[in-house]
């Protein structure tokens, strides 16, 4: 069965499948209410650095909903999802710097669509590689294609310019009606738009039959081959599918920074994408929105105030993976945390001992910076509001108290009803016996 | 000519033999629990930070021995409390704990020992000159880890095929069920080959960490050759291992030793002139490719034999 049949076959034809969605009230208006706040976003934070910060975002949404294609709906773990956002920006810079020396009517809103056919092309020579086999395997062999493309990257020096990149100038292309995307706000809507796009016709493939049939891939793929499926069709038409999209973000990217560089198709890239995307929630399709706009802003604002921010990173992935494996999205899902504690709001006691939990953590790992890394600013640094001296015993203590008594709570709390000493049985509610 | 195959080949093996110490680990863990440990050449990243440490406080011969252990113990302890929680939800959970846990691990190892190179040094007694062949002298430290590589794979050997409790972990590689109904605690077999891979890579860590740089990316450009190392010798292969170990350790080494450019290469076969947009590849050597040659050569092997080489099943 090919991926094409797949689209159009099963018992919703493609007309009927559009009125069902049209008929969805409720959907058109959850996506016209995100077109609005697109709009809107740039007149509430006006300052110029608030939109820079927004375009980075909307870049980085676009490629967490191209991954989680691969790993909420496929169930396919990509460890080098960034060569398709980097060699789909190269793609783009170079037709920029093509377009703009020959003065050739191509306006820069198209660009996007050529750094996701770069994407494309690239997804379908990688992809019929890696689509061989799923799980497992198939997470080895992309990390291992994601390494050959970063490590070849820094020879071919006329694709990818070297150590320093290509650069280019967005403002040279064809300009109609005067837009010559100049100012950050111009660039700023074409992300916006861009991303809004790119998010809808996401959605749309996860509610076609074939999105079914990914899902199918993910959950069964020995009873999908059964029926007559070819799972390796499938994870090809999904990987390259992804490779699109983040060939698109590449694009935006590369607009918005006007340079690539061989960064931009390396590990950390890859990891990155990874990290939001899980974070945010892989089961719902708002998750990697959630965690895209979360990443971002924690990489922008975090990284002033600690040296630490990666460190906090990989251990609210780690956390989220042990702990919360819906990722953020589920904790308020309709199961999720969030509405237990709506339910039965005596669970909210629960929180204070993870806040002391979180609060001794990052005592610990402040002070552990201040004495290895950042040992050249001198031991006091200021936490918390009290300066703190990393030399003395005393805040080592007060975190470790803080992190073991905190978790012990945590887990007599969580642990089941007949194992719970009877004080916090009346407080967390848990009925008797 | 031949002094230079003579040391490529010498360097190959080590390098190859080093390899294996960590491939062997994660392949035998692999196999055993369906876990790709992405964190394994953390582990031996902090077994040379370990040994590092050692051997400045006390001396390198205790290093040689504790910081493997501690590394190990670091290794059992995160299957028990980290790895066997996230084992119900699946491979794909597990493959993400052990990616959050590499680059937990790599920030770790900035905290606590900077962004640059530490100052990890070849012991004194070893830092001798063991034979001169054709005018070049090869270091005593190089011979030593070559000694030791053989040595801890011969034990493996040993360990896995004449001892009883290599016979009940190689049943539980294939039927860890059954062996969990002959009354073997098989959870703990896991957690003790776990932290036994984990050992191995620390010893590769402490051994390595003097000739190789010893900085927080040395994890990062080894795990992925790992990958490749038992992609290329077969999944769950421990020969499998050790060939695609040593084929990928000399094949490196020789293309870093090669300063012949590509283009020479290609007119000694007869294409003398270079095919279209590939023209800028002809002047670069081949030593500068050679970062390339490891996974292209994963690429080739699974267009031409998708089960790697000794691999039965992929």
């Amino acid at each position: 069965m090919t991926a094409h049949s797949l689209l159009s076959a099963g018992s919703l034809g493609p007309a009927r499948w559009v009125n069902s969605l049209v008929a969805n009230a409720g959907f058109a208006l959850a996506w016209a209410a995100a077109a609005m706040l697109l709009v809107v976003l740039p007149l509430i934070f006006k300052s110029d650095s608030a939109i820079a910060v927004m375009c980075i975002i909307g870049v980085s949404v676009v490629f967490a909903l191209s991954y989680n294609m691969l790993l909420g709906q496929a169930g396919l773990l990509s460890f080098g999802h960034a060569i398709f956002f980097g060699l789909g920006g190269f793609c783009a810079i170079h037709v920029m710097n093509a377009v703009a020396a020959s003065h050739a009517p191509v306006p820069l809103v198209l660009i996007p669509l050529v750094g996701g056919l770069g994407g494309l092309f690239f997804g379908i020579v990688f992809g019929s590689l890696a689509s061989k086999r799923g799980g497992t395997i198939f997470a080895m062999i992309s990390f291992g294609l994601g390494e050959l493309v970063s490590s070849a990257a820094p020879i071919l020096n006329r694709f990818f310019g070297g150590e320093t990149g290509i650069t280019t100038d967005r403002s040279a292309l064809y300009a109609p009606f005067g837009m010559n995307f100049g100012p950050q706000i111009q660039v700023y809507y074409l992300i916006a738009g861009w991303c809004f796009i790119s998010s809808l016709a996401m959605y749309f493939v996860t509610r076609t039959p074939f999105g079914q049939i990914m899902r199918a891939v993910r959950e069964n793929p020995e009873r999908l081959e059964f029926i007559g499926c070819s799972t390796r069709r499938v994870r090809f038409v999904a990987f390259i599918l992804a490779a699109f999209f983040a060939g698109v973000a590449g694009a935006l990217a590369a607009i918005n920074f006007e340079i690539m560089t061989v960064s931009n198709v390396g590990g950390n890239q890859s990891a990155m994408v990874v990290l939001m995307t899980y974070i945010g929630g892989i089961g719902y399709f708002v998750g990697p929105v959630i965690g895209a706009v979360l990443i971002t802003l924690m990489q922008i604002l975090l990284s002033d105030i600690t040296a630490g921010w990666q460190m906090y990173l990989g251990i609210l992935f780690v956390v989220v993976v042990m702990y919360a494996p819906g990722g953020i999205a589920a904790l308020f899902g309709p199961e999720g945390m969030a509405a237990q504690a709506w339910h039965s709001p005596r669970q909210f006691v629960l929180v204070m001992p993870m806040l002391l939990t979180v609060v001794g953590g990052m005592l610990l790992i402040e002070l552990g910076y201040q004495v290895g890394l950042k040992s050249s600013d001198g031991p006091i640094r200021v936490l918390f509001g009290i300066a703190v001296n990393s030399r003395s015993p005393l805040p080592w203590l007060v975190g470790l108290a803080l992190v073991i008594g905190s978790f012990c709570g945590l887990r007599f709390a969580t642990a089941p009803a007949d194992r719970m000493p009877a004080v916090l049985r009346e407080l967390t509610g848990v009925p008797h016996g | 000519m031949l002094q230079l195959v003579t040391f490529s080949i010498l360097n190959g093996l080590l390098y190859g033999m080093l390899l294996f110490l960590l491939a062997s680990g994660l392949t035998l863990i692999f196999s055993m629990m369906g876990v790709l440990n992405i964190a394994h050449a953390s582990f031996y990243m902090l077994g040379a930070y370990f040994g590092f440490q050692i051997a400045k406080e006390i001396g390198f011969w205790p290093a040689l021995l504790i910081a493997p252990l501690a590394v190990g113990l670091i290794g059992a302890l995160i299957e028990r409390y980290g790895l066997r929680r996230v084992h119900a939800y699946g491979h794909v959970a597990e493959l993400l704990f052990t990616f959050g846990l590499a680059f937990i691990i790599e920030e770790l190892v900035q905290m606590i020992w900077g962004r640059v190179p530490v100052d990890y040094r070849i012991p004194a007694g070893l830092n001798t000159t063991a034979f001169t062949l054709f005018n070049t002298s090869y270091p005593t430290f190089r011979v030593f880890i070559l000694l030791i590589a053989v040595a801890v794979f011969g034990l493996l050997m040993l360990l896995v095929t004449k001892t009883r409790v290599g016979l009940i972990v190689r049943a539980a590689l294939t039927q860890p069920r059954m062996v969990g109904m002959l009354g073997h605690d098989v959870p703990r077999i896991f957690m003790l080959v776990f932290g036994l891979g984990c050992a191995l890579a620390g010893l590769a860590g402490v051994i390595a960490g003097p000739v190789f740089v010893t900085q927080p990316s040395m994890a990062g450009v080894f795990g992925p050759i790992l990958f490749v190392v038992i992609v290329v010798g077969g999944l769950g292969s421990l020969a499998g291992a050790l060939i695609a170990s040593l084929l990928i350790g000399l094949v490196q080494t020789f293309a870093v030793a090669l300063n012949v450019s590509i283009g020479t290469v290609m007119g000694a076969v007869g294409i003398s002139s270079p095919p279209l947009l590939l023209d800028e590849l002809w002047p670069v050597t081949i030593a500068q490719i050679a970062p390339v040659v490891p996974y292209l050569l994963m690429v080739l092997l699974l267009i031409f034999r998708p089960t790697g080489l000794l691999g039965r099943r992929m």
